[in-house]
């Protein structure tokens, strides 16, 4: 009897549990959709919500709107990390070269001076500093192919190594590309870098203006939504399996037939491109490129953001770049200047912004002890990083002879 | 994991006598002596005394490397706090200049070097015990990431107390002290410094030659559970490799205040990263290596600043780690402590 009764009851709609089963179905056999529509909210509410206090309280509309753009640089270098530090494992501390070089390769194009040392004059050939901007575009793609080379050429030798001294390689390489920059002074500036760059110009809009944040934003949005769109695809793709079997086992993965070195290079030469899209970008947000934008504190926030989001998900990558962006510049200047008018005795003394690193060197420290897997984390990672942990534990409680390091996921 | 004798002496194993051996013997020396021909004596020895700096760090790099596999990011800033405790501790007894009694000098000297090496073993010690003790079958990443985070941590530490600004480190050292040796004016520093430097890795060759402690710590890094078998208590021998280690870059923060008299919060990264290079070149795990690379990257930096390239110092030395990556990565020496490429 009771049996029969329900049954209509059932029927009458979907509850809520089945409607959010289909929400769920829907978004994963359309990933690339689901993210589109996701940015798109995600950009449309971001504006929105800091035309009203508490964020007109901290600075204007504007300048927040300026602020979620470069935000948003900071995003896609996380997003490019993510792919070789947490997809495939690969520890690379020399990040911000490759922004570097993304950076320059823009100015050389578009400036007066790189026209100079290349001695081609495209600025004028695409008709003047205003109109060149169109150039911008397909200098994106130039941009990603040139730091993929470089990619490519310090990761041909080196990846063959351990992670660890990859890890120290890409540190020297780091130092070495800025370097290089500062003093090779005849083709570079040196010191005071490369000025004057051309903004970037649609066809019909005309060119972007150092006033008017919103073309820079949605350039921004386009951008981390398009590579996010490309990190989703690779990451669940064949390349993308043979990157997190070799960041689990790498012997492993060589056995089954992944060639190790081309998919590591593959790795170390997409998350370069990112790289270089960043770099291009931001050259032409801030017209100007120097070698002391690219120092190791930027290869190390980069690495931050990807450890605190959640190394492997790209998701939480790009939450916690966009969040840890915007807990430096805003809230800590904030913080700030909060104390400086209020004028509380020690706070005021403090230096909040200098304090960053402290926070991030701590926050990092932390959150290996914690939580390894990141705010936001990739499940599998997860799964790997506790089983080691809880296998260490056992350890201390005496099983010496059981497992050895060589046992478990590198 | 192969397992390799803990008293055994692969270096010293039946050495080939031939063209190749004969080679591996004059070669360095001609080399010393063509150096030695184009920079001339003064600059000889300041390229000995950046070695031997370079030397007592890279040797806690290879220390911990041959015993836990981490790259101990943050031992570099270990220098740069070391040379901190010791201006402090001067400033605190009232010096500021010079010292020109010899009897006071060499207290003083013994005070700073035992105050900071102390200091600096337990700041080791407590750093391993709660931030990488943890993670030692955790995935390699995650002691690496954590390494780097205690290397800001120490740094941002500093800067909060001393300021972003250089700070001046007493030199107690008379720098008006020469002694001639073939018509060159070599400055006493420079000697007392290589003397304390080399004197350390003779220390240091002895406790891990010869005593338990040293034998213990050779097994560890041979084989850790093996050892763990045998009786000996690996969490006591990795506390003490980073205890001597710690304590060795303390020394060499010492030594670098008296001969450049500023220390500078961010000092420790550059002088890190050579100091690792120096250790790779050497043969990781390898503490003669490490000596050995110490002084090499001494003469490659002082060399570039004699060619008139002085600001591409950084990038040769970076240079050469790659090379040596690439073409060695065995390093000149090998290992010696464990057996892991």
């Amino acid at each position: 009897m009771s049996v029969v009764s329900d049954l209509p009851a059932k029927r009458r709609g979907p509850s809520l549990s089945d409607r959010r089963a289909r929400l769920n179905e829907l978004s994963s056999r359309h990933r690339s959709w689901s993210i589109l529509v996701g940015m798109a909210i995600v950009g449309a509410v971001l504006p929105l919500i800091v035309q009203f206090p508490p964020f007109t309280l901290a600075q204007a509309p504007n300048a927040w709107i300026d602020g979620f753009t470069n935000a948003g640089v900071f995003v896609l270098l996380a997003l490019g990390l993510n792919l070789v530090v947490g997809v495939a494992g690969l520890l690379d501390l020399g990040y911000a070269a490759f922004f570097a070089i993304g950076a320059y390769t823009y100015a050389y194009v578009a400036s007066p001076f790189g026209n100079s040392i290349l001695g081609i004059d495209i600025l004028n050939a695409l008709g003047g500093p205003n109109n060149a901007g169109i150039i911008f575009w397909p200098m994106l793609l130039v941009g990603a192919g040139v730091a993929a080379l470089f990619g490519v050429l310090l990761g041909a030798p080196t990846l063959r190594l351990r992670g660890d001294y990859l890890a120290i390689v890409t540190l020297g390489f780091g130092e070495i590309v800025p370097l290089v920059f500062l003093n090779s002074d005849r083709i570079t500036n040196g010191t005071n870098g490369i000025g004057g760059l051309a903004r970037p110009a649609l066809p019909i809009l005309g060119g972007f203006s150092g006033i008017d944040p919103w073309p820079y934003y949605l350039t921004a949005l386009a951008l981390v939504t398009v590579v996010m769109m490309f990190c989703y695809r690779l990451i669940e793709s064949r390349i993308g399996r043979a990157w997190e079997a070799i960041r689990e086992d790498e012997l492993a993965a060589a056995a089954n037939g992944i060639n190790t070195v081309v998919a590591k290079l593959l790795a170390f030469a997409l998350g370069a491109s990112t790289a270089g899209i960043a770099g291009v970008f931001n050259a032409s947000k801030l017209v100007t490129v120097s070698p002391d934008q690219f120092g190791f504190v930027v290869s190390f926030t980069i690495l931050a953001m990807v450890v605190l989001g959640g190394m492997g998900n790209f998701w939480g990558v790009a939450v916690g770049a966009f969040v840890i962006y915007t807990i430096n510049n805003v809230l800590l200047k904030t913080l700030n200047q909060f104390f400086d008018s209020a004028g509380i005795p020690i706070l005021r003394d403090v230096d909040f912004i200098q304090l960053q690193f402290l926070l991030y060197g701590l926050a990092l420290v932390a959150m290996m002890l914690l939580r390894p897997e990141g705010l936001f984390p990739n499940s599998r990672r997860r799964r790997e990083l506790h089983t080691a942990i809880t296998e260490s534990e056992q350890d201390e409680l005496g099983s010496v002879a059981g497992t050895t390091e060589e046992d478990l996921p590198q | 994991m192969t397992a390799v004798p803990a008293t055994s002496d692969a270096g010293h194993a039946s050495p080939r006598v031939g063209l190749g051996g004969v080679l591996r013997i004059v070669l360095p020396i001609l080399l010393l002596i063509g150096t030695y021909e184009y920079m001339g004596p003064e600059q000889f020895v300041n390229a000995l005394t950046r070695g031997a700096i370079y030397a007592l760090i890279a040797l806690g790099y290879t220390m911990v490397y041959g015993i836990i596999e981490l790259i101990n990011f943050a031992h570099g800033d270990m220098f740069m706090v070391g040379a901190f405790v010791s201006l402090s501790f001067l400033s605190f007894l009232g010096f500021t200049g010079a010292i020109t009694d010899i009897g006071l000098l060499a207290v003083v000297l013994l005070a700073t070097f035992v105050v900071s090496m102390v200091v600096m073993g337990v700041i080791g010690v407590l750093i391993e015990r709660f931030a990488y003790k943890p993670l030692r079958r955790a995935p390699r990443l995650a002691p690496l990431i954590t390494a780097i985070g205690v290397s800001f941590i120490l740094q941002n530490v500093v800067q909060l107390f001393y300021g972003p600004y250089q700070t001046n480190s007493p030199k107690i050292f008379p720098d008006t002290w020469f002694i001639e040796i073939a018509g060159a004016r070599i400055p006493v520093l420079s000697l007392f410094i290589i003397a304390v430097a080399v004197g350390l890795m003779i220390a240091l060759q002895l406790f891990i030659g010869r005593t338990r402690l040293g034998r213990s710590m050779r097994a560890t890094a041979a084989d850790r559970d093996a050892a763990a078998l045998m009786g000996v208590n690996i969490n006591r021998t990795i506390a003490i490799t980073f205890l001597i280690g710690s304590a060795l870059a303390g020394a060499a923060g010492v030594v670098n205040g008296l001969q450049y008299g500023v220390a500078t919060f961010n000092d420790g990264f550059q002088a890190g990263l050579k100091a690792f290079t120096a250790a790779v070149l050497g043969g990781i795990g390898n503490t003669v290596g490490a000596a050995l690379g110490g002084f090499i990257i001494g003469f490659i930096e002082v060399i570039a600043v004699v060619a008139g390239y002085g600001r591409w110092g950084p990038a040769i030395v970076f240079g050469t780690l790659v090379i040596v990556l690439v073409f060695r990565p065995a390093g000149l020496l090998g290992q010696q402590l464990g057996e892991r490429a």
